[in-house]
């Protein structure tokens, strides 16, 4: 009886790992092909469709942007996220849980309904559709996500040791930049990863809010039209090299918070 | 509690408005000049419901809730029924010291660019991808099969992305059990298949609803999946909202559309409302 759960667990796990790691696997070998078309059979190896894409400007400076939106967005959605985080868990206020609980809504919503009430708002505003506008929209997604990672992470025990701070004379300043902000660190940094990797990979908002200069997904996305494309195969694999990046660090955070 | 004096009254409030003031003007008032817009007619004019019922008498755009809930309801049971299992088997069956290697593994291809995973599929799927030149090659069939642009496509790149959310969600909530539940139920006399049926599925229920509330909230509002596995053979909903934008630059149709979207979301939280609580409590 034993044997045969672990046999039927091992086969059944096998069929799974196959089925989630098929497509990815089929997307980075075809990325080597060497002929121009990603189908069976696999002609490759070959980095030239590598060097297509980065000789490509339009999906080189989508790149930058893609970094520079995500960057920027996570740096203000982290900062919003920390101080509100600080701030609800350090004071009382008339109303508290209510306002988290509106600091936090955006999570509940999808991503093309916040896209398409920016997209409304704008047009009526007469703000242009660009990478700012996309940013804007980075900000309203990761922002519950900072606040809730931080907002779970800041204990009683760091209490004390901003008192203590106050007590010996520290300026509230100082004991947010000087303590509060170090002993949070790690907080502060797996919201800031985990944001980059969202932004980074989001597409609907960018799609709606952007025009001329857009970012990574979006090029994708215009890629695609061409058909199965190597490039697109070999464009694909480079974001998941990035993103593997993120989320190593992410990781590396996460375990640096365990205590020691 | 606090720093005393002016600075601590003004201090907190200081601190938590920039991030209110951010919800506020560009999370609530977007909703709300979507709201506005829903109620106005496309050619402008006064207010109107022609948006709504539009909507309730169109019967291709009626077809797409249908669709999309239809869709929803397969890949939120199918990626249960699927992730499940697994994740029981990397929480019970794998040694401890390499479930959270096992488990990094499972959700690795998670953090594949969103658009690239559905296009991945296609490679997949295509008349001449990898599966239909597996199936002629080996002689099992003679013609490739139309697996890409149907709804079985879409239900795949769907389901694909769900089994890897789920599968987190669910050894999570497995890992929380305590051991001693198990323990006590094989004291009581209770073979394994009891054990699971009586007490470790209840206990892991209000967790898997959440996941499968949270499937369901994913599922129904993407528009990239449906769009580039299942062709244009059938329409739903998000594709529906984004025609509407994009080709026609219909805004007041699309605004209104995306309230009965996220109207149906409501609904389900509300129906999901009792596991919801608890997950938070």
């Amino acid at each position: 009886m034993r044997a045969l759960v672990r046999i039927t667990s091992w086969i059944y796990a096998v069929a799974i790992y196959g089925f989630i790691f098929l497509p990815v696997v089929v997307l980075v070998l075809f990325s080597l092909q060497a002929t121009s078309f990603p189908i069976p059979p696999f002609t490759g190896p070959s980095l030239r469709w590598y060097d297509a894409v980065l000789a490509d400007t339009r999906l080189t400076s989508a790149l930058v942007n893609s970094l520079g939106v995500a960057a920027l967005s996570s740096a203000a959605a982290v900062a919003l996220g920390f101080l509100s985080a600080w701030g609800f868990a350090r004071f009382v206020l008339p109303g508290s849980g209510l306002m988290r609980g509106l600091i936090t809504l955006p999570l509940t919503v999808s991503y093309l309904i916040i896209g398409m009430g920016l997209l409304v708002l704008f047009n009526w505003a007469g703000i242009p559709k660009s990478l700012f506008a996309a940013g804007i929209g980075h900000v309203v997604i990761n922002l519950p996500l900072c606040f809730a990672i931080i907002y779970s992470q800041m204990g009683d025990h760091q209490i004390n040791i901003e008192r203590a701070a106050r007590d010996l004379g520290a300026p509230e300043w100082k004991v947010l930049l000087l303590i509060t902000v170090p002993v949070m660190a790690p907080a502060i940094f797996a919201g800031f990863f985990l944001s980059m990797t969202f932004s980074w990979d989001e597409f609907v908002i960018s799609f709606l809010l952007t025009r001329f200069d857009t970012t990574l997904p979006v090029e994708i996305w215009n890629l695609l039209r061409s058909g199965l494309n190597p490039k697109t195969n070999a464009v694909g694999s480079l974001v998941f090299a990035v993103s593997i990046v993120l989320v190593v660090f992410f990781e590396l955070m996460l375990l640096r918070r365990k205590p020691a | 509690m606090n720093a005393t004096g002016n600075t601590g009254r003004a201090l907190p409030w200081a601190l938590v408005t920039p991030a209110l003031g951010w919800t506020l003007l560009f999370f609530v008032l977007p909703f709300l000049a979507m709201a506005f817009s829903s109620l106005t007619a496309h050619d402008g004019g006064g207010f109107t419901l022609s948006n709504y019922s539009q909507f309730f008498n169109n019967p291709a755009y009626w077809q797409a809730m249908v669709n999309s809930l239809q869709v929803t309801a397969i890949v939120t049971v199918v990626s249960v029924l699927l992730a499940y299992p697994f994740a029981w088997i990397l929480a019970e069956q794998v040694p401890e010291r390499w479930q959270r290697l096992a488990l990094m593994l499972a959700v690795l291809p998670f953090w594949t660019s969103y658009v690239v995973r559905s296009y991945s599929w296609l490679l997949v799927l295509a008349q001449n991808g990898v599966i239909n030149r597996a199936l002629t090659g080996s002689g099992l069939f003679s013609e490739p099969l139309q697996l890409a642009n149907t709804r079985l496509a879409t239900i795949t790149g769907f389901v694909h992305f769900f089994v890897m959310l789920l599968t987190l969600t669910i050894f999570a909530n497995l890992k929380q059990l305590s051991p001693s539940y198990r323990k006590a139920a094989a004291d009581l006399g209770a073979g394994p298949v009891r054990t699971f049926l009586h007490v470790v599925l209840p206990l892991t229920l209000p967790g898997i609803m959440v996941g499968a509330f949270l499937t369901f909230v994913l599922c129904i509002g993407d528009y990239i999946t449906p769009q580039i596995l299942g062709g244009n053979n059938e329409l739903l909903m998000p594709q529906l909202v984004m025609m509407q934008m994009g080709r026609r630059g219909d805004f007041p149709l699309a605004s209104a559309l995306s309230i009965i979207l996220m109207a149906v979301v409501t609904v389900a939280y509300l129906a999901c409302a009792r596991w919801l609580k608890i997950e938070r409590a």
